[in-house]
Order: C-alpha cells, then structure tokens, then sequence
C-alpha cells in the first residue's frame, strides 16, 4: 500500500495510567481536525466510573436539546472504563461506544471485544470522543508509541470491514508480530447506505495470521461513523503487559483471576461449552424453551433446529486455538470458521475466516427468516460483518420483510424482482448484497429498519400500518433482539422497558420468570427489573464482558445460594467487587457497585428525555412481542394458550380463536400496565417514567442542568398518589 | 403427587430428579434443584428419588442472553 497522505498531526505528553485511569481524555474535531486534551476529574471517576459513563458524560456535554444523530456536533464516544486492560480476569477488553443512534434517535451505547479499548487506554487515553464531519474520507491514527495523534486521507475505494482492517493492520506494522499491538475500528459500505451501521473493532490473530473482527454491533454507531466520513480509526501501542494498569493491589488480581481460570477449566466441558462452541451453545436450549425466534417471532421452537445445534457448529469452528478476546480471556468464546469459501457476493470464491456466527446471529439470521443452513448463516454473518451491518437488526428487520411479503403487503415489483419469503435463500443473501452496494432503492427502504419501514410500506405500498404496528418487532426504533419474548412479563419489561431499546444487555429474566417461577408479583420481576439492569450495566462501566459472570458458576453455587441469589453468582459479584477495588484502591461493596450503575442509569434515562424520548410513550410493546397475532401462533400451542386463558379467569367457550386471541391480548395487555407502574416506582421514576428529582438527589446526580430537564418534562399529575 | 415450581407433577415411587428434568424437557446444563428446601448436587441427579408430597424446586441459572 502507497504512504498515505497526511492532513493533520497533533502531539502530546506521554502519560502513566494510574490505578485504571490514565486521567484525561481526548477530543478529536474531524470537522476542522482540531485536537485537545481534557481532564477527568475526581468527580467524574465517581459519578461515571468510566466507559459508557464516561461517554455519556461527554456527549451530554457536547451536544444540543436538539441534536439529530446526523448533526455535525454528535458524536462517537469510545472508552473502555477502569478495569479495561486487566490482563489476569478473563473478559476485561472490552470498550463501550456512545453516540446519538440514527435508529432511537437518543442516545445508544453498544460494547465490542478486541484490542481497542485497551490500546487506547494504553496510548493514555480513557475515552477518545470524535466531534464533527470530515469533508473527505479519513483515517484517525493514534499513536501510542511516538504520543500522537494524526489524520490521514484514506486512499481506500473499498471501505469495508475486513479489506480496510487487513490493509491497516499492514501499513501500520512493522512485523506481523507488531500487529497484534494494533487495532482498527471499521465499518463498511452497509454503514453508509443503511442505519444498521455496525462498528467493527479487531485484534490481530497471530495463529491464523488474520485480523479478527469483534462487533459494537447495536444501535447504528457504524451509520454515525461513517456520517463523519470516517473510514477507519486505528490505535497502536506496544509493550502492554500484566501492570499497564499500574493496579493498587495486583495480587487480588492475579489470585482472583486464577480461581476463575480454574473454574473455566475444570467446568466449562459441563456446563456451557463455551471454549467449544461459544453462545450457539443456546441455539438448541432456546428451541427446547420456545424461546427461539422463528419466522419473525411467530413460533418459538421449529423441527429443523436441530441443523443449528450447537454440536454442528462445533465441527465447523476450528478447535483446539484458544479464542480469547482480549489477553488472559481463558473462556475464550470468539470462535470463527477458519477456511470458508464464499460462494456469493464479490469476494465470491475467496476463502476466509469468520468471526462467529453467534447465537444471536444464529437465530437473526437463521430461523428468524426461516433458514436453517449453517453453511448460509456463515457466509451471510460474513457479509454483515464486511458490510458493517449489525446482524441482529439485519435478522429481525428482514424477517419483518419477509411477514410482510408473504402477507402480500411486497411484491416482486416492489423488491426488485426478488422474492422475499421465508427461507428464500437466494433472494435474502442478494438482498444483503444490494444493502452492501446501496444501489438499489427498496434496499435502501429496508436499511431504514422496521420502525421506517413500517411508514414506508404503508404510504408507498399501501400496506396495512395497523397489522405492521403488531408484528413489527421494534422498540424505541430499534429491533428485538434474537429471544421471543411473549410468555414471560418480565422479559417484555427486559426487553422494552429499557434504557435504549429491546436489547437483552439489560435483562434476561425469561427462566427466572416463567420456567423458575420466581417472580410471582409485579413487584418481584420489578425488583429483578432493578437489580439485574443496574448490575449489568456494571459491566459496561468499567470495560468487562459479561459472559464470564454468569457462562460459568462455581461448582457448589447452586448448593450454597439459592434461589434468586444463585442467579446472582455472588462469588463472581465479589470476584468484580474485589477486582475494582484492586485496580482503584477504592474500597466499595457490592450494594455500591450497583448505585454506581443506578447513577448511569439514570443518567441516561434523563438524556433520552433532554433528546425528545424517555417517557412512557416511548417505551412502545408491538403486540407479537406479548403473544399470537395470527391464528396459526395460537393454534402451534393451542393446549398452553388455552390454559394461559383459564389461568387468567376468562371463559373461552365457544370462542373462535381470533376472539381468544383479543381476549389474550387485552389481559396481557393489563399486565403490562400494571408492569410498567411497579417498575417505574421501583426505580424511583414518576408515572411518566421520569426518574424525580429526588432520585437525582439520592443518586447524587442532581446537576443543576440535569435537574433543569426533569423539572421541564414533570408534571404534578404524574406524581405517584401516596 | 409432589410439586415442581409450584405445579403439580403426578409421583411414582422410585422417581428420580434426573426423570423429572426429562418429564419437563428442562434441557439446560446450569440447573439447581432444591428437594424441600435441600439442594441436590449436580452429579446426584441420576441417584436421588422424591418421595410423595415432596416439594421441589428447578432453578435454570440463567439470567443473561
Ligand atoms: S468471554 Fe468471549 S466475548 Fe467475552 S472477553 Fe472472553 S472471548 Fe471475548
């Protein structure tokens, strides 16, 4: 590759991370390729810990009441929080990007593995925040060997995913060991033409000699990314190691981290497998639960799931190399297809690895479209990725197509001579291909995602906006994610009384709900709608991953807690009260870890409000999401949905299954009203779901402006009456 | 009969905890199960019988996608 051409450089004084934080961050102007260097302040390690924190303090700094996600003046926040870069515990790479969504039009944070975070971390930094719009495609380069900060033109025609981040990790490099000191946030051609944008974020794979990709995939960050005209953000430092996080205490860390490996190692084989199948390990439980999305949510199980089992994917994964994330990641989850052969699209022919496909790639672009071919979910996983199209939103909106098409509402005239049924696999992958391209106009309509797609379809192609209102499965303008919600009440508030939309990083409450049957009351599944959102956000505070808190448990958890508490693993919550302790030097308890989250929390709820969201209109439950719509969702399980009808006092005699199903609705409906006042009361919020003042003041949070946007948006008659 | 998650579950003698998982198709790896308040260890699902009225409990730990 030709040397780049350089725009702007920008130096600065190298500086020691202390105890997790390096203690400034930087500003990037794309715009007029200014740079600067701001503060963390004590006050901001303590109200925002770091991470999404961090970037929702930031962006709420830098943007206007009225601020569209296409405005110069959003941006895109990534930081990895204190914990990030830990070498000794497994999952403590991740980073967290932030910025106004193209989809919720509100604010959206979305987390991604690899190298990125703690590079930049590394490089000096706790967040990088980029401002404004380039008038030309470019590259940010930050330097974390020489301190500095550069801007360069991209000469790249191709800006997708796995072309650009191969090239960068090349140029960049002096070695093909010194690759694996670089990372590279991407995104592709898809980012540009659909508001599903994706950002990629890599670490170079020295056994297989590739970059791997590891996905912010939610929310459109890939869309504001290239908005910004930003084909590539790349980080390199090298020399990181055990103490690059210069920890208070590093024996916690490492006698910490050894009694997990060890668990990892003696247990994982029993319980979820994850070093050899990673989260498809769920494709077969959520099908024997009814929890497996097929055909847009209609069904929950099908019989052709078992060509999905996990022990498919087991084969076609590589096995044998440890897949860890970041350093140290002995759960090593990140699987890829190593050798696979493309068979569509321009790469066609091409043999490459790909990163996954996960569970929820599985079922978004699997069953949820009525395909069942592995072999096809791989090679469609590949193209998201390349194409930097967020598969879960890619799977649900096209199985929304694909209801819509088979209800008549599409037409081959409408599509472009492509027949968009269930299980259409040729048609499907070619539609991906022309969302790839952006050349083709019903593409562009479906990029939109299902909440556009609805108003579109129904002026455009008079389709019925009142059936699409039912069956399209959005929240706050952003698709569900790939579990089928409709038989637990708690999971619809998991899903949609969230913070940014149906994702199911903030609750997975369908076990404890309703197989477990644990959370009998309102205010029992309110409580776990508390308890669980506040300490999963946890994780995206400080830069961990999820998945080692609950894929695996100590082998006598389930002796020595019970019950919900189990569920908690608390031997893993003190593994992370003692781990930031350790890396901080702070001293909090587990009951102050989770107002450190419920701080966050509802910080953001009050900057969806500031953005023109976050009340209770806006937290919107599409009717498929809380049970059938259609006689033949109904008549698939129609012994269990006649009991759900006589559990719930109603006669159904004589009724036609249309009637059940009002009758259903109606009551599911009650309930969730009645969910929506417990948990907004167990979160301290009004009637209209906005966190009081009072709240505020107990969280500590009660910033004047802060309290300026409640008081603006309360009125009296949302008090809760005493 | 004895009860599972608060629902009724006709008894047979010799009844195990690993048959009531088959009955139920509770398929998942990361269960915990409580006999009357006792929690029975994983590897003693196969070996442990219920006894008539018996109230049991099947947690699946799982509380995260
Ligand atoms: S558990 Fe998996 S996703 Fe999480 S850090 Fe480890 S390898 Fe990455």
């Amino acid at each position: 590759m030709e040397k780049m051409k350089l725009l702007a450089e920008w130096k600065y004084e190298p500086k020691k991370i202390e105890r997790g934080y390096a203690g400034r961050t930087l500003y990037v102007n794309i715009g007029d390729r200014s740079f600067k260097e701001k503060p963390v302040t004590e006050d901001m390690k303590e109200k925002f810990v770091g991470g999404r924190g961090f970037g929702l303090k930031l962006l709420w700094d830098a943007v206007k009441d009225t601020t569209k996600w296409n405005d110069p003046e959003n941006e895109l926040v990534i930081s990895g929080g204190p914990l990030c870069g830990i070498t000794q515990y497994p999952g403590s790479g991740k980073c967290y990007t932030v910025f106004i969504s193209p989809l919720t039009e509100q604010t959206y944070d979305s987390n991604a593995g690899g190298y990125f975070g703690p590079l930049l971390k590394f490089s000096g930094w706790d967040a990088l925040e980029v401002q404004g719009k380039s008038d030309r495609d470019v590259i940010l380069f930050i330097d974390g060997d020489n301190y500095k900060v550069e801007v360069y033109e991209s000469p790249f025609e191709d800006i997708n995913a796995v072309t650009i981040t191969e090239a960068l990790h090349e140029y960049f490099a002096d070695s093909e060991e010194d690759k694996r000191n670089i990372s590279v946030a991407s995104t592709g051609k898809g980012a540009e033409t659909t508001n599903w944008g994706c950002l990629n974020m890599s670490f170079y794979d020295l056994r297989r000699k590739t970059p791997r990709l590891k996905q912010a995939g939610r929310g459109g960050g890939g869309t504001v990314f290239r908005d910004k005209k930003l084909a590539a953000i790349v980080v390199r430092k090298r020399g990181v190691g055990p103490v690059s996080n210069n920890p208070a205490d590093i024996s916690v860390l490492q006698r910490t981290g050894l009694k997990l490996h060890k668990e990892i190692r003696d247990l994982d084989d029993q319980q979820n497998k994850m070093r050899k199948v990673g989260t498809p390990h769920l494709n077969e439980i959520m099908n024997e639960y009814h929890l497996l999305p097929v055909r847009n949510y209609k069904f929950g199980q099908h019989p052709e799931a078992s060509k999905i089992h996990s022990k498919i994917f087991e084969k076609l994964f590589t096995q044998g190399i440890p897949d860890g994330c970041w350093y140290g990641c002995s759960m090593a989850c990140a699987k890829a297809v190593d050798g696979f052969e493309l068979k569509t699209g321009p790469l066609k022919g091409k043999k490459v690895t790909v990163d996954g496909p996960e569970y929820e790639t599985c079922a978004g672009l699997g069953s949820n479209i009525g395909i069942f071919d592995p072999e096809w979910i791989i090679e469609a996983n590949f193209y998201a990725d390349h194409y930097g199209i967020d598969t879960i939103s890619l799977g649900t909106g096209l199985a929304f197509v694909c209801e819509c098409y088979e209800l008549g509402f599409l037409n081959k005239d409408i599509t472009n001579g492509l027949e968009l049924k269930f299980g259409s696999k040729d048609d499907l992958m070619e539609l991906i291909h022309r969302m790839g391209r952006g050349d083709d106009k019903f593409a562009r309509i479906v990029g939109l995602g299902i909440h556009k797609m609805k108003k579109v379809f129904a002026e455009k192609y008079g389709a019925p906006f009142d059936v699409m209102e039912k069956i399209g499965m959005e929240g706050q303008g952003i698709e569900v994610s790939e579990y089928v919600p409709k038989e637990s009440v708690a999971q619809w508030g998991g899903y949609f009384l969230t913070l940014k939309g149906p994702q199911h990083d903030e609750a997975w409450l369908i076990f404890m709900d309703r197989v477990n049957k644990q959370l009998p009351t309102f205010e029992d599944k309110a409580e776990a709608l508390h308890y669980f959102p506040n300490f999963r956000l946890w994780f995206s505070l400080v830069g961990l991953c999820k998945l080692p808190w609950n894929d695996i448990e100590p082998a006598d958890n389930v002796i020595k807690y019970k019950g919900i508490e189990a569920a908690k693993v608390p031997e893993h919550v003190q593994n992370y009260v003692d781990l930031f302790n350790a890396v901080t030097g702070k001293n909090i308890t587990k009951e102050e870890l989770i107002v450190q989250s419920e701080r966050v929390y509802n910080f953001q709820r009050v900057f969806q409000l500031r953005l023109g969201k976050g009340t209770r209109r806006d937290h919107n439950i599409p009717l498929r999401a809380i049970g059938p719509v259609f006689p033949e969702e109904w008549e698939a399980r129609a012994e269990y949905y006649d009991n759900e009808l006589k559990a719930a006092g109603i006669d159904s005699q004589g009724l036609t299954t249309e009637e059940k199903i009002r009758k259903l609705q109606e009551y599911r409906l009650s309930q969730w009203e009645q969910l929506v006042d417990a948990v907004y009361k167990r979160r301290g919020w009004n009637k209209n779901g906005i966190p009081t003042v009072e709240t505020l003041k107990r969280l500590g949070i009660d910033y004047p402006d802060v309290v300026e946007v409640v008081r603006k948006h309360s009125k009296p008659e949302d008090n809760w009456e005493e | 009969m004895i009860r599972v998650n608060g629902e009724e579950m006709e008894w047979r003698p010799g009844l195990t905890v690993k048959d009531i998982l088959e009955a139920k198709r509770f398929v998942f790896p990361m269960i915990g199960v409580w006999i009357n308040d006792k929690p029975v260890p994983r590897d003693k699902f196969e070996a442990t019988t219920v006894n008539d009225g018996d109230e049991v409990q099947v947690i699946h730990m799982i509380s995260g996608g």
